[in-house]
């Protein structure tokens, strides 16, 4: 569904993507893990064109993204730390991207119901706590039915009760055969959950395997302790 | 398209600052005239406020309207929708706004007691004059991500225009007093709006005569409708060459 080729991304001297090739398919539940600065939002952020490559190029259902923009309407995005215009209300902010989504299908309000954003609608948006910023994200991710769904760190912030809420949403749209790449730290949430991992380090690609196969080769049941495994052995 | 323009302005009009914008406009547009009894004379003065303050709140009032929609920016780069119709929607926004503005508080007065023709030439280029200055605080913001020099930039753009330029302009008279320069003083306004506005208005006012030879030149040229239309072209180009380099640097950016 997706297809990166040959990507590669400088920031000055910097060099934060380093010819990064990556299939992704439908169904798949990817974790994209990785030491602080190691490149992941920036990949994430060349997917949705927010940051544009120097080099190689990323195919979204055989199309370059660069030729049409209308992929990103497949595409759920909720960022590490949402930023909104401060002065619009949650309502705003939300009949502002339908409007530009312009989308006939049936909205999937289940997200906006059980954060109870309606009682929300008329706050402004810098009033608002650092965790529902973040429901908010997440809300308008999951609203127009996406076919891929980008998470960049969905559960930092979320009180445990909204965190569980989200994973069980995740959960039921993985398992419609939905692609949804996730970002995280917290690699005991992502056990039950996905079915891939990506491992990047310092703008390189080091490894993009299943899970059960990440288990059998280091021995251990829980991905978090094989990829603690992997991280103290020397890299070949 | 519609959509985010509807916000944007809505943005913009809940910031009362621009409100308060066009009521200082009324009151110096409305003063003027009263205090006056030759409307010519009115117009003059209000002639002299608006290219200071116009300018002035067009480019510092747009930039940091921009610096602090790089939220808004972001959050519409990721949806289905251009980059390009994004940098439109606000530059059509703050235009919008702004030229409201510039109309409610200086263009009724204007009308009720100038001369009708003269008039609505003052309005064409208060409105122009308005738009330009957007254009041009869209490319000073563009420039860097520091929104403290971007302001500081258009704070010097200000500056420059509205003062440093005709310093400069009267330095080159002097020196080259001797040679006959008035032919190249026509060029030298097309790279001033302000000062190409000026001249625009007040050989509209019948004052041309008190420049001397300099003024009658302007008249041969900028009185024709040749030259008033190349003067208004010039104008134009003062807001798409501004904007277009802020357009192909923002389609281009990380953010």
């Amino acid at each position: 569904m997706i297809e990166i080729k040959d990507l590669s991304k400088q920031f000055g001297k910097l060099k934060v993507l380093n010819n990064i090739n990556l299939h992704f398919q439908k169904g798949e539940c990817i974790a994209l893990i990785g030491p602080n600065g190691c490149g992941k939002t920036t990949l994430i952020k060349s997917i949705l064109g927010m940051v544009l490559p120097d080099n190689g190029e990323i195919l979204f259902n055989s199309i370059s993204i660069k030729k049409d923009i209308a992929y990103r309407k497949h595409i759920g995005f909720m960022p590490q730390i949402g930023r909104y215009p401060e002065n619009m209300t949650i309502g705003q902010i939300i009949s502002m991207v339908k409007g530009i989504r312009n989308s006939d299908q049936a909205l999937d309000e289940d997200l906006y119901h059980r954060f109870e954003i309606e009682k929300l609608l008329d706050k402004r948006m810098c009033t608002l706590s650092g965790g529902t910023t973040q429901k908010v994200s997440a809300t308008l991710a999951f609203l127009f039915n996406p076919e891929v769904l980008i998470l960049d760190e969905p559960t930092a912030g979320l009180d445990p009760l909204a965190s569980e809420i989200l994973k069980e949403k995740i959960m039921a749209e993985k398992a419609k055969g939905k692609l949804i790449l996730i970002t995280s730290h917290l690699l005991s949430e992502l056990d039950e959950l996905i079915s891939q991992v990506i491992f990047m380090q310092e703008g390189h690609l080091i490894f993009h395997k299943n899970v059960e196969q990440l288990k059998v080769e280091t021995g251990v049941d829980k991905i978090s302790k094989a990829i603690i495994h992997i991280l103290k052995q020397p890299l070949a | 398209m519609n959509s985010i323009l509807k916000y944007v302005i809505l943005d913009i009009v809940k910031n009362k600052i621009v409100l308060a914008y066009a009521l200082i406009l009324a009151l110096f547009s409305w003063s003027a005239f009263s205090l006056e009894d030759n409307s010519s004379k009115g117009l003059l003065t209000l002639l002299n406020v608006i290219l200071l303050t116009v300018p002035l709140v067009s480019i510092l009032f747009s930039t940091i309207y921009i610096y602090n929609s790089s939220e808004f920016v972001e959050l519409l780069v990721s949806h289905p929708i251009r980059r390009s119709k994004i940098w439109l929607s606000l530059f059509a926004g703050l235009s919008i706004s702004l030229v409201l503005a510039f109309v409610l508080g200086a263009g009724i007065p204007l009308l009720l007691f100038a001369d009708p023709q003269k008039a609505v030439m003052m309005i064409a280029v208060g409105i122009l004059i308005t738009v330009i200055f957007v254009a041009i605080a869209f490319l000073c913001s563009i420039l860097s991500r520091d929104k403290a020099k971007g302001i500081g930039v258009s704070i010097l753009i200000w500056l420059y225009f509205a003062l440093l330029f005709d310093g400069l302009v009267l330095f080159l008279m002097f020196q080259f007093a001797d040679y006959p320069i008035e032919k190249v003083m026509v060029g030298i306004t097309a790279f001033s709006p302000i000062d190409l506005s000026r001249i625009l208005i007040l050989l509209q006012l019948d004052v041309s005569a008190m420049m001397g030879y300099t003024g009658a030149i302007f008249k041969d040229f900028f009185g024709t409708n040749i030259g008033l239309f190349l003067s208004f072209l010039l104008l134009v180009l003062w807001v798409a060459v501004p904007f277009s380099i802020s357009l192909k640097k923002f389609k281009n950016k990380d953010l």
